[in-house]
């Protein structure tokens, strides 16, 4: 399934791009997509489990500590 | 952004004050820029040490943190607070220019609709447009949107569709039209049945679909993001190598003269100017296409239309306008006006759409009571008693088996001979039409330098040849049926070269296996079909085949774009990395090569934005 999320206050490219390359790592994550222009992050996941969000949030914590991650 | 601009001033200020005056004491000057580096730089230098404690060395704040500090370690302050400076320069100027281009995306998304007016036991609600159920009926005064789509049950107006179709002439409804979410109602009053819940309605797919398609990457974009990441290890490694081997190993000169040009490659160690003008650009390309009703679903397809090299398009519906009219009334011995009513009232029973276009075409009403009888003759035509006069309307079988002499008439389309107490009295020749556009469109592909242009039709081979010389395409398949289509366009698809792409374009319904197989799936007429939106790569909003040129336009100049940024930023760094190795270039140069490269690229990326 899909799910997209808002990354606010997302303003370097390459942060983008590094956000995408980590959380494509994350177990259960089947396809990810780091717009920088829209600021938004498209997971493709193989289920709803609160675990792997939760482990996405922590990746971009740990990746950009000052882009928060919105559930839309 | 505000604080950083008036940091940036201050800074510079201080700067140009230690550069320009020779303070006695040059601890002054050299006070001075350490001031001017705090103001400007302090951020940076924080957030590279908060990063090294999570073990990210290769952050861009880590590198110019190092440059700077390690310029003025080796005693070049002015260098120091220049490349801080600029740095923070050109990150002012990226922000505002992707600033710039996401508001000039959302003001197009703008139609998004906030509320709606409902009636609701004989009061009018204002709710949430999410809150309204099919069925109910809305009110929307004039100069508000139209929140769901759905069919006007009074009222009529002037609506504005450029916000979905890029179309600037407004459109008249009245009562029984179907109306569009997106759309600005302009002068009247109207009361709108729902027809669709807010989620199912044309704004919320067509947001969906604008909002999703910067997640389709396009090969630049993934080749600048692999770039990036082996660039920037490889030239801080570089770096480390030049500040240790050449002085210690090989005993070539200075430590502080390598170290020197060890930072300056730190400097345009960063990739950014390549990373944020590229999707900047393609952003730009999908935003402006956007603006002309071409709705581009990612990146990808953006890249790909600029190698279109076969275009294919279905007949009906995109290429004619898929609705059957009477082109032509010869009459003989009546009036025209006559000879089309006779034929409308022979025909006025029957739902066939060739009598519905003979109805549309007399455009008066009928009196039935005038009909005494009809019959209709199988595979033929009709015979009627109008008025008291025999009337007979069909092919030329008809005519031949009634004995009448008629001139036979070899024109394209359907052909109803007419005759009139048995004395042939004309015919009506009824043909679906070629759009106005499909003449522009085809000659614009040409001057694109198509290779091919081609049409598959289900439709007779004369018609479908017709149509296509008229328009002056290369090639034309006729009488197909759907799997035929398929077959086909596999076939063109091989064709093509490597690089080469081909498009179907096609009216979305029916079309969906062919939409798929092809390269590059375009859909026409895009509103309100939501098959069509499903299904296609490039959804058009109008029903005009010559959006076709403008998207493949519009992709061009993007890649050229694009092109232009990876070429001229890749070109300028390499060029700065090298003279810089053998001590040609400075920290100067560098920085150019950093912030004025990210900076020209942003504004030569902020033009895929304007289309013409």
């Amino acid at each position: 399934m899909k799910k997209s999320f808002k990354l606010k206050g997302l303003d370097c490219a390459n942060c983008a791009a590094k956000i995408e390359e980590h959380v494509k790592k994350i177990d259960g994550v089947e396809d990810v997509s780091v717009s920088f222009m829209t600021q938004k992050m498209t997971v493709e996941i193989s289920s709803e489990d609160e675990e792997i969000f939760k482990k996405i949030k922590k990746v971009v914590k740990r990746e950009e500590p000052d882009v928060k991650v919105d559930e839309n | 952004m505000k604080k950083s601009l008036i940091q940036i001033i201050i800074s510079f200020i201080l700067f140009l004050v230690a550069m320009a005056v020779p303070f006695e004491n040059d601890l002054i000057n050299k006070g001075l820029y350490i001031i001017a580096y705090l103001i400007v730089g302090l951020e940076i230098v924080w957030k590279a040490i908060r990063n090294i404690f999570r073990g990210k060395v290769f952050d861009e704040h880590f590198l110019m943190a190092i440059a700077t500090i390690g310029a003025f370690v080796i005693g070049e302050f002015p260098e120091a607070v220049a490349v801080m400076l600029f740095y923070q320069v050109g990150e002012l100027f990226q922000d505002y220019a992707v600033d710039k281009s996401r508001k000039s995306i959302t003001s197009l998304m703008d139609i998004r609709p906030d509320i709606a007016f409902v009636k609701r036991n004989g009061k009018v609600e204002k709710i949430s447009p999410e809150d309204v159920k099919v069925g109910e009926n809305i009110v929307v005064k004039p100069g508000e949107k139209i929140p769901l789509d759905g069919m006007i049950v009074e009222g009529s107006s002037m609506i504005d569709t450029s916000a979905l179709t890029g179309e600037s002439i407004p459109k008249e409804v009245t009562v029984g039209d179907e109306v569009l979410s997106g759309c600005i109602n302009e002068n009247g009053l109207l009361t709108i049945k729902v027809e669709k819940e807010f989620g199912e309605s044309t704004v919320s797919k067509i947001l969906d679909l604008v909002e999703n398609a910067s997640s389709k990457k396009s090969k630049s974009e993934n080749f600048i993001t692999k770039f990036a990441k082996y660039y920037t290890p490889i030239v801080v490694i570089i770096a480390v190598l030049l500040a240790i081997i050449p002085p210690f190993v090989l005993n070539l000169g200075e430590f502080t003269e390598w170290l020197y040009r060890a930072l300056t490659f730190l400097v345009v160690s960063c990739p950014c100017a390549l990373v944020i003008s590229i999707p900047l650009g393609f952003f730009g390309g999908i935003g402006g296409a956007s603006k002309t009703g071409i709705l581009v679903k990612g990146s990808n397809y953006l890249e790909a239309l600029a190698n279109t090299e076969i275009v294919v398009f279905d007949k009906t519906g995109t290429l004619t306008e898929g609705v059957f009219e009477v082109q032509k009334v010869e009459a003989n011995g009546i009036s025209k006006e006559e000879l089309l009513k006779y034929a409308a009232y022979a025909e006025s029973n029957s739902n066939h759409p060739i009598s519905l276009s003979l109805r549309k075409a007399y455009n008066k009403e009928i009196n039935q009571s005038s009909i005494l009888k009809t019959e209709e003759l199988a595979g033929r035509g009709v015979s009627s008693n109008v008025e008291g006069r025999e009337v007979l309307i069909g092919n030329d079988k008809l005519m031949e088996e009634k004995n009448i002499s008629y001139t036979p008439c070899n024109e394209i389309g359907t052909i109803l001979y007419v005759a009139i107490d048995n004395k042939y009295a004309g015919y009506i020749l009824i043909a679906d039409k070629i759009k106005e556009d499909s003449f522009k469109a085809i000659k614009e592909l040409k001057a694109n330098n198509i290779k091919e242009t081609v049409m598959l039709t289900g439709d007779k081979k004369q018609v479908g040849e017709s149509v296509a010389n008229e328009l002056g395409l290369d090639k034309v398949y006729t009488e197909l049926l759907p799997d035929g289509k398929v077959e086909k366009v596999e076939e063109l698809m091989k064709d093509k070269s490597e690089k080469g792409k081909l498009v179907f374009v096609g009216d979305g319904i029916n079309d969906a296996p062919v939409l798929a197989i092809s390269d590059i799936g375009v859909a026409m007429g895009g509103l309100g079909s939501d098959a069509a939106i499903e299904a296609a790569d490039v959804v058009i909003m109008t029903d005009e085949p010559s959006k076709i040129g403008t998207a493949i336009k519009i992709s061009k100049k993007t890649m050229r774009i694009v092109k232009q940024n990876i070429i001229f930023a890749i070109a300028v760094k390499v060029l700065v990395l090298i003279l810089t190795a053998f001590g040609i270039g400075t920290m100067w140069e560098a920085v150019f090569a950093d912030v004025g490269v990210s900076v020209l690229a942003i504004i030569n990326s902020l033009r895929a934005l304007k289309v013409k």
